[in-house]
């Protein structure tokens, strides 16, 4: 839903940016916290400047202590502020997983009390030869605490809108911003105000042939590999954005697969107990009927995200990978 | 502001009432009539009697599990307290979480959880709102002195210490850590030796005396909401029953429990304003007689409470 306003063409660095930017704008109780995130910017400078208009009350520097840093933004949207809390990058959310697994998440559930805090954190691979620790994409982990919303926005506009919707949503929600498409994709973006709803998956590129279920760069993977499947191999394919992890649109990938009869579910995460076996299983369970071919992953290996150009690139899906998996699905 | 009689009888009153309930829940859990384990604050109801009455309604406190007396100060009837550890549907937790995990914002309580360290980067934070907003208000926590071991102490202390935040830090040293014993926990003599290493105020009171808690409680949250930052209190007393109610502590010298019963905080209390002319028998006969009243009434009315539905597990994982 967007007031109608103008579009742009952002990059998704630019997007994130913009709906942090009208959020401190719209809401004084909006604040952010993170590590080098004032004057510094953030590692990838997705809030440069903002100390300079918002002040330091309002984009505050922190101590290394991600568990204190999302314990802290706990505290503060427990009486009325909206934190939103940056975690460096994904990987070291390990750090602060406890209070968001024991504390955070669970309070709404105890003593109804809401708890409207945002994570963000810069998660997945880069091709760029990050290594293990600051590849990862762990939104698997996170699909495992009730209580906790899960958001992986794979393009500009959502990336603005989903994160517009995490902030002024009343639960702690993880948004997992992918690095890899900060700067490198752009596309339109409503210039006002821009909400996605959570939970909610996009169909990024209808298609009769097959599925493709995919979230942050994998969706942007998937649709290189239907691009060329529809040029060189006549083949269509469907893909769909899950967008949200928790909740995920279950009624979106079925229907969507009622349509096609094929799915491949493509995460960059490891693939044994990722949420794309999520997925699957329920593709197996609840659309069983409509299936011609056994539901397929496509996922990370079960090993560290190595570093080197030649091990990381044997670790990740790419559109080749996903373009192949599909011509043998679409064979069967 | 010093206390007045009133003030001074009224300490004494909540820590009764504190023993009361907490023996009332000993006899209930014994019986079977609770859910979950029982968690009491036996020979330490002082910390959380004195630390609470020390503070403005408006503040906010996030307690631990020894805390019972900074329920009852914040208003928490006894009834709203037997509800919770029978799991009852209309209780703070409604039957999803149990023992003393009671939240409710409306009081300015924090619900803890049962990893105990993570109330200090929650009251922290409270404490940053405050700061933010520029409210003259103060977040309070408690901890014991083996959850002073975690990282979590550390990151929330120095960063409570980094940003000036009106907190107040008050560590429960009741001598055990469940099994281990403060020389097993740190190197240290004290937990208070920590206070200049984050460069803040720290103080080491008896924790046996409320009013030296109070008093000790009062001055940091009076520099707190002045601007001054966090203070670190260490209340030394001792745990006098096992870590819960299944822990017969049979690893506690007989000789420790001795000492400190003979210096029970609430004999302590009334022995203080019977020495200043504000206590006697008739008027411990009286208070008595009432808080036994009180608590039958609490335990029946908790009792009549209607349990939680098997549907009720579905519902509020998240908030509308």
């Amino acid at each position: 839903m967007s007031t109608g306003s103008a579009m742009r063409t952002l990059t998704y660095h630019e997007a994130v940016r913009e709906a942090l930017w009208q959020a401190m704008e719209a809401d004084p109780a909006v604040f952010l916290m993170g590590e080098d995130i004032a004057a510094y910017g953030g590692v990838y400078k997705v809030t440069a400047g903002f100390v300079d208009r918002f002040g330091a009350d309002r984009v505050i520097d922190t101590p290394i202590a991600e568990n204190a840093i999302i314990g802290a933004a706990t505290g503060a949207a427990l009486v009325g502020m909206r934190p939103i809390a940056e975690i460096q990058f994904a990987d070291f959310i390990a750090c602060g997983l406890d209070p968001l697994v024991n504390m955070t998440s669970t309070i709404h559930y105890r003593w109804g009390q809401p708890v409207p805090l945002v994570v963000r954190a810069p998660a997945g691979a880069t091709w760029a030869s990050a290594g293990p620790f600051h590849s990862q994409s762990p939104e698997a982990w996170f699909a495992q605490i009730p209580g906790l919303k899960v958001v992986m926005p794979a393009t500009p506009a959502d990336a603005k809108g989903l994160l517009t919707a995490a902030i002024r949503d009343p639960n702690p929600v993880i948004v997992l911003e992918q690095k890899y498409l900060y700067r490198r994709l752009s596309g339109p973006v409503p210039e006002g105000e821009h909400v996605v709803p959570l939970g909610r998956a996009a169909v990024a590129r209808p298609g009769r042939d097959a599925t493709v279920v995919a979230w942050g760069s994998m969706a942007f993977k998937a649709l290189e590999a239907a691009r060329m499947l529809a040029d060189g191999d006549g083949i269509d394919v469907e893909v769909v954005d899950l967008r949200t992890i928790v909740p995920w649109d279950r009624d979106a990938v079925l229907a969507s697969v009622a349509r096609t009869g094929r799915a491949v579910v493509v995460y960059e995460a490891h693939r044994t107990a990722g949420f794309g076996a999520e997925v699957a299983a329920t593709i197996a369970e609840d659309g069983f009927a409509d299936l011609d071919a056994p539901v397929v992953r496509l996922a990370g290996l079960d090993t560290p995200i190595p570093a080197h150009p030649v091990l990381e690139a044997a670790y990740l899906p790419d559109e080749h990978a996903i373009a192949d998996a599909l011509r043998r699905l679409v064979a069967y | 502001m010093p206390l007045t009689p009133d003030d001074r009888r009224q300490l004494y009153r909540f820590m009764c009432l504190s023993r009361a309930v907490e023996d009332a829940a000993w006899a209930l859990a014994g019986q079977g009539r609770l859910v979950g384990r029982l968690y009491t604050s036996h020979g330490q109801e002082a910390i959380p009697v004195g630390a609470a009455y020390a503070l403005r309604p408006d503040d906010v406190i996030a307690p631990m599990y020894r805390d019972m007396g900074m329920h009852l100060v914040r208003g928490v009837a006894p009834v709203e307290v037997f509800a919770q550890y029978m799991g009852k549907r209309g209780s703070s937790n409604a039957g999803k979480d149990s023992g003393l995990h009671i939240g409710d914002m409306a009081r300015g309580i924090v619900g803890m959880i049962s990893v105990l360290p993570d109330s200090l980067p929650v009251a922290v934070g409270v404490a940053l709102a405050f700061k933010l907003r520029r409210e003259p208000r103060v977040a309070l926590t408690s901890f014991g002195e083996g959850a002073a071991s975690t990282g979590a102490f550390h990151e929330a202390v120095n960063m409570a210490a980094v940003m000036k935040v009106p907190v107040v830090l008050v560590c429960e040293n009741n001598g055990w850590a469940l099994s281990t014993p403060p020389e097993r926990e740190f190197a240290t003599a004290a937990i208070v030796d920590r206070a200049p290493a984050y460069g803040i105020p720290g103080v080491q009171v008896d924790g046996n005396d409320v009013e030296a808690v109070h008093a000790a409680v009062a001055e940091a949250a009076a520099r707190a909401r002045a601007g001054g930052g966090p203070t670190l209190i260490e209340c030394l007393t001792m745990r006098m029953r096992g870590h819960s109610i299944i822990d017969p502590a049979d690893y506690v010298p007989r000789a420790q429990l001795d000492a400190w019963a003979a210096r029970d905080p609430l004999a302590g209390q009334r022995e203080r304003l019977a020495a200043a002319g504000l206590w006697d028998d008739a008027r411990e006969a009286a208070l008595q007689a009432e808080l036994r009243a009180e608590v039958d009434a609490a335990v029946h009315a908790a009792e009549a409470m209607e349990d939680p539905l098997p549907g009720d597990v579905h519902t509020g994982v998240f908030a509308a």
